[in-house]
């Protein structure tokens, strides 16, 4: 599981970088949202991988904590699904505005000559 | 202790509830959120000063113990840095009130958010929450960037939300890294379990550490990471600018805070761990700026430069310091800010002669200010010397507190900072030092050029006649921001003392350790065995 998990977040995150390198703005969009999902698995990731393992404590008793997964990076992973989600919804109307004003999609806002 | 966080977080909710259009209402409300959190902030920094360790308490949000749940402290740094927020703040607010918050929507609740966010993150003593804080700020400062709009400010606001995502998202790597290794995110706790993490988790350790600091430095603008930031400023509207001289020494706090915190003289196999890359960054930092100086052409941009100045300057500061050195760099951090804010906010009325309308300003702004339409004076009436009068003995004050000439703060920051730097080793000067010296002083200078040059060319070499309506309400704040520089500069010894006071709690970090913690707590994970 380990090795599947770690080989989609390395394929997400270079898809991801070389897509903010781009020129186009929604290049560049598209590449922080895969960034974004790759940070996401990395903090899940980083929770150590546990299958079939409850994060919630059976009532009557604490119990060995390894049966147990992790809460606390599922809540952070909550929270950055949310702030992530948010910021892109920001962006996407700035790109707009921006193409609206500049009369192109280049991050720079005017293209280059050919 | 919660109150500059939740002040600001109920004046903008209010202010969304009763309707982003009604501004005399928003902006009383504003008002009034603002002056509370200057008296909070001026409470609570007599309260810390007061306290014998300098922690003036430890908020648990919920009152859950400390590792586990959220904790707010208010130590001297804390206090001083809620207190320079809530000054600049009113001052932008005030000037804001007499044009810019009528541009946009929602001016006032996106600057409460901004408030809240910023004060957030001066207080929280937990790393994700700190990223939250963040995130709030960035999010409010993203809108306020691109407060009244104009092509520039789209543009350039675009390329700044971009690199801050970017950033937040190495934030987000660096923080799960360090939770991954230690198990906890309580900045306190990091601090006692650091010096007992295993030889072979070092290395993750330090890399999540890297990635954090990366994410810090360009908030705060080092060198390479600072590119964005010269566009963004000077296309930013001016109030909104001058409070954004706050935001990159948020970072700046942060780097102070962590580095210092968790891989100070304690810290065991990772002590100073990337104390030599923030030095060249800082010192790399001072240099690109200075040169931004010289070369840029208009002052806005010239503004913008001279806040990488100052953050490069902090950094090598903090980067080489014993105790002595960090007090000069808070001394030097609350006297730039103010100058720069204050530079700002003068600059917006002494370019206003050559721009009619508010969104051409920004466009204007990126030509060469060959169309300077000041007036020089002659024959128009006895209130147009006043002002130009006013606006530029303003500007000799901005000029002297930024490139750090006497009489005013800038001097005897500088001054204390090359004491420091000078007496750091008893014998023999580091070369360190030497270099630092060299790049303060020359970029002191550079600084001191443009700034003069952009000065004559504004304000006396301008034929043209264009009177400068500048109201009251305006000049009020930049006097005030340059008023207490002034107090900074005569009120030098205590400043100077409490800055001490606030390094050396930083450097010993017990005190801090022992509230946030709880006594038994620290001495029993100090007393924990490397594995």
């Amino acid at each position: 599981m380990e090795i599947v998990l770690a080989i989609g977040i390395g394929v997400l995150v270079s898809s991801g970088v070389w897509l903010i390198l781009r020129p186009r703005t929604f290049q560049v969009v598209i590449g922080l949202s895969l960034l974004s999902y790759a940070v996401n698995l990395f903090i899940i990731a980083m929770g150590r991988l546990k299958a079939e393992a409850a994060p919630i404590l059976s009532a009557g008793g604490v119990g060995d904590p390894g049966r147990y997964a992790d809460p606390l990076p599922q809540a952070l992973v909550l929270t950055a699904i949310v702030i992530s989600f948010a910021t892109t919804a920001l962006l996407l109307v700035v790109l707009i505005a921006s193409r609206g004003l500049t009369g192109t999609d280049h991050v720079d806002g005017r293209e280059l000559d050919r | 202790m919660i109150a500059p966080v939740a002040v600001p977080l109920f004046a903008s909710a209010m202010m969304l509830v009763l309707g982003g259009d009604r501004r005399t209402l928003n902006a009383t409300l504003n008002v009034a959120s603002v002056v509370v959190l200057v008296a909070i902030a001026i409470a609570l920094l007599r309260g810390a000063d007061a306290s014998p360790d300098g922690l003036l308490g430890v908020y648990r949000l919920g009152d859950w113990p400390a590792p586990f749940a959220i904790v707010l402290v208010v130590d001297r740094l804390t206090a001083m840095m809620l207190l320079l927020t809530s000054v600049l703040a009113s001052a932008t607010l005030i000037f804001s009130l007499a044009r810019w918050h009528r541009v946009g929507a929602h001016f006032h609740s996106l600057f409460q958010l901004l408030l809240m966010g910023i004060n957030g993150a001066f207080l929280t003593g937990d790393l994700f929450n700190l990223f939250v804080f963040f995130e709030v700020l960035l999010a409010a400062s993203y809108g306020l960037a691109l407060h009244g709009s104009g092509t520039v400010r789209v543009t350039t606001g675009m390329h700044y939300i971009i690199v801050n995502l970017v950033a937040s998202l190495l934030f987000l790597i660096g923080v799960s890294l360090i939770y991954g290794v230690t198990g906890t995110l309580n900045m306190a706790d990091l601090a006692t379990r650091i010096p007992a993490i295993r030889a072979e988790d070092r290395a993750l350790l330090e890399a999540g550490a890297a990635v954090l600091g990366i994410a810090f430095l360009t908030k705060a603008g080092m060198w390479p990471m600072c590119f964005w930031l010269p566009r963004t400023y000077a296309a930013a509207p001016p109030p909104v600018a001058a409070l954004f001289a706050i935001l990159t020494k948020v970072g700046v706090y942060i780097i102070l805070r962590l580095w210092l915190l968790l891989f100070g003289d304690h810290a065991g196999a990772s002590a100073h761990f990337g104390g030599e890359l923030l030095l060249i960054g800082g010192m790399a930092t001072i240099v690109f700026g200075a040169i931004g100086c010289l070369a840029s052409q208009d002052m806005a941009r010239l503004a913008a430069y001279s806040v990488l100045v100052s953050s490069g300057t902090v950094l090598s500061a903090i980067a080489m310091g014993p105790v002595d050195m960090t007090a000069g760099a808070l001394y030097y951090l609350v006297s730039s800010t103010l100058g720069l804010a204050a530079l700002f906010l003068l600059i917006e009325l002494i370019e206003r002669g050559r721009e009619p309308g508010a969104d051409l300003l920004a466009v204007t702004r990126e030509l060469y200010g060959e169309e300077d339409e000041l007036d020089d004076a002659k024959g128009t009436g006895i209130a147009i010397p006043a002002s130009i009068a006013a606006l530029g003995g303003a500007f000799i004050c901005c000029t002297l507190v930024i490139s750090g000439l006497p009489p005013l703060s800038g001097f005897v920051a500088k001054f204390a900072l090359l004491t420091a730097a000078l007496n750091s080793q008893p014998d023999s000067i580091p070369i360190a030092a030497w270099i630092f010296l060299v790049i303060l002083i020359l970029s002191g200078l550079a600084t001191l050029i443009a700034t003069t040059r952009a000065g004559i060319h504004a304000l006396w070499a301008s034929p043209d006649r264009a009177i400068p309506s500048v109201r009251l309400v305006e000049i009020i704040p930049i006097v005030a921001l340059i008023l207490l520089c002034a107090a900074q500069t005569l009120q030098a010894g205590p400043f100077m003392r409490y800055a001490q006071a606030a390094a050396g709690s930083l450097y010993t970090p017990h005190d801090y350790l022992r509230g946030v913690l709880g006594a038994e707590n620290v001495i029993q994970n100090t007393r924990r065995e490397p594995r």
